[in-house]
């Protein structure tokens, strides 16, 4: 990438400024046996230049908020039945699909969790980048060819002018996820959803491509939304954290906050349940687990949808259900303690 | 460069069959009594016909190389003439009725598979599976019976010597190729709709095809250039496949709709155990089947990258 376009891409975000606002997104699914409420009224807010982290166990709601954002839901069976997604100012849910299509990648970019099959195994991995930045920017094939090249250097694949003309089959797992890191970022988006983009790939890999979204962030400025279920992919890249359990959110807090001073029963399960190498060589203690599953989305229990695996359930919870409330500044919490 | 050894295993195993088989170009002439029995026997001997299965297949295969096909038994001619004369008829009429099939089977295989379950996928869905539960001689005597019988549009005997000029003899060589190329058509077209459309359905809930959309690429561009381009690989292979089926189902319908193609020149060759026409319309045949496995494997190299030919 030459000098100016750099500077170009690297233009300073204005922290603190809202970009992404969601709220009260309700997405339901209609299936054989009733709709699913796979996102019940959830709020998040992501502002310019930061990184918030959605955590959650499979099937809490997470992806399908990502992938509503972008409203890449199959609607049939899916629709958004409540809510709104402010994106710098303007809600995305009432928009056309012509007007959805001029905000995907060029605005808002999308990595993927399967890296061995979100690329199309019949184009070369340049042809598919290029594709992007044509489709947004209009370059000649030869401009485009050369950004999908630059793309590739910039997410630290070797010999990139090369690698420009090979099939997705000749790049590994972790290099594949970079690949679609290079077409997330290739037309500058202002937001970037990385949705469990480690969880398919080796430890080391994962570490290597956390690094990248750090390294690309900082370098280009853009908000990072990154759904995980991992607290250990939590600490390293966030600076807020946005806990979900079966279609809402339990918990939102800066990441010091979350891990100092978990309020919800839930997050402060999920803190405990990661393996502590160091205490696990010494002391033969048992991973502490949170008993019991993910309640049904299909007619979720009146109350606290964390009531039947709480280890604090009163009376009060199975009546009615707690409000997100702050417990301190920039701490909000669902729980009545 | 599989062909090769393939053609000469198919022609060992035709020259064999054809050379065990039961009949005997001379039996007409053992029942006539003006004909002596060492006149035949002296005739068998003077073809060749009394020596072991090898020498004649070798002698056979050296003939053929040298572009030797040998002449029919029963009407004298050579065996290229007459295939050379019917082959072009053929190749028109299947080549018509496979194109007519493939413009069916994509746009409405692919049309019906992006709106799966609606109205529009149920009538497909139906009329495909009349279509390829029909078979082609059934469907052929209904087309006879409709347009010839009852409308008088179309003829039902297909014509060589057609003496128009000019405009004139294309007109009638289109007409009396609409009934076979229909009917063939219709009936591969019902089946590679179907093909199509599972084909088309299996690449849609890929996640690639998400990325596409990901990318806000116009549905149009995510379906041609992300669905079709990666679904076409089954469905060459299919197309490929089915080529040995094709050819049979013409030789019925040629049959039916009296086309003088090497389709009927085979059924009639077999009737009169004519084997040098047998064993060289065969062999066409087979030599057509393993042209169109060839090209079906470049095609397939060239849209699956995956696969290479080193």
């Amino acid at each position: 990438m030459s000098a100016s376009t750099t500077e170009a891409r690297t233009a300073p975000a204005a922290v603190g400024q809202r970009l992404l606002e969601i709220s009260g997104l309700k997405v339901h699914f209609r299936t054989d046996d009733g709709m699913v409420r796979a996102v019940d009224g959830v709020d998040i807010g992501v502002d310019r230049g930061e990184t918030v982290c959605v955590v959650g166990e499979s099937g809490c709601g997470k992806t399908v908020t990502a992938m509503t954002v972008l409203k890449l839901i199959a609607m049939p069976p899916g629709q958004i039945v409540a809510g709104s997604i402010m994106f710098e100012g303007r809600d995305i849910v009432p928009m056309t699909p012509a007007q959805m299509r001029a905000i995907r990648s060029k605005q808002i970019g999308i990595v993927f969790q399967e890296p061995m099959t979100s690329l199309n195994p019949v184009y070369t991995v340049g042809h598919q980048i290029a594709e992007t930045v044509r489709h947004h920017e209009g370059l000649s094939k030869k401009a485009a060819y050369e950004r999908a090249a630059d793309m590739l250097r910039l997410v630290n694949i070797p010999s990139p002018q090369r690698r420009v003309h090979d099939y997705p089959h000749q790049f590994s797992g972790g290099m594949r996820q970079r690949v679609m890191i290079a077409m997330a970022l290739s037309c500058n988006p202002k937001l970037l959803i990385a949705d469990e983009p480690t969880t398919a790939l080796d430890v080391t890999i994962q570490a290597q491509i956390l690094e990248l979204l750090t390294e690309m962030k900082e370098r280009l400025g853009m908000a990072v939304m990154l759904i995980t279920h991992a607290m250990g992919v939590v600490a390293e890249t966030a600076q807020r954290v946005v806990v979900m359990y079966a279609g809402k959110v339990v918990e939102e807090a800066r990441v010091e906050d979350l891990f100092a001073n978990p309020r919800h029963p839930y997050t402060q399960g999920l803190i405990r349940s990661i393996p502590r190498i160091d205490l696990a060589a010494t002391t033969h203690t048992r991973l502490e687990a949170i008993p019991g599953t993910v309640p049904s989305l299909l007619n979720p229990p009146k109350g606290c949808r964390f009531a039947a695996r709480c280890r604090y359930v009163t009376e009060a919870c199975l009546a009615a259900e707690p409000p997100l409330v702050e417990k301190a500044p920039g701490h909000k919490a669902a729980c009545i303690l | 460069m599989i062909a090769i050894p393939s053609l000469l295993g198919i022609s060992v195993i035709l020259f064999t069959v054809l050379a065990l088989a039961p009949g005997d170009p001379f039996e007409e002439l053992a029942t006539n009594p003006a004909i002596p029995p060492e006149v035949r026997m002296q005739l068998r001997a003077s073809l060749g016909m009394d020596d072991p299965i090898y020498i004649r297949y070798f002698r056979w295969l050296f003939a053929m190389l040298q572009g030797e096909w040998g002449f029919s038994f029963v009407s004298r001619i050579n065996v290229d003439q007459l295939i050379l004369q019917r082959l072009p008829t053929t190749l028109i009429v299947i080549g018509s009725s496979q194109i007519l099939a493939l413009a069916i089977a994509l746009p409405v295989g692919v049309l019906a598979a992006t709106r799966p379950y609606s109205i529009f996928d149920q009538v497909v869905n139906t009329l495909a599976f009349v279509g390829f539960s029909l078979p082609t001689f059934f469907t052929g005597l209904l087309f006879i019976m409709f347009f010839s019988i009852w409308l008088g549009w179309l003829p039902f005997v297909y014509n060589t010597n057609i003496t128009a000029t000019g405009w004139q003899w294309w007109w009638e060589h289109i007409r009396q190729s609409i009934m076979p190329v229909l009917v063939l058509g219709l009936f591969q077209g019902a089946a590679w709709t179907r093909f199509v459309r599972s084909a088309v359905l299996d690449v849609i809930r890929l996640d690639h095809v998400t990325t596409a959309r990901a990318k806000g690429l116009p549905e149009g561009r995510v379906t041609t250039r992300h669905v079709v381009r990666n679904a076409l690989i089954p469905v060459v292979t299919l197309v490929a496949l089915q080529m040995p089926i094709v050819f049979g189902g013409a030789i019925v319908t040629e049959q039916i709709f009296r086309v003088p193609g090497i389709g009927s020149l085979l059924i009639s060759a077999i009737l009169a155990n004519d084997t040098p026409v047998i064993m060289a319309v065969t062999f066409v045949f087979a030599c057509l089947v393993i042209f169109f496995n060839l090209l079906a494997d470049i095609i397939y190299g060239w849209l699956d990258p995956r696969i290479s030919y080193r």
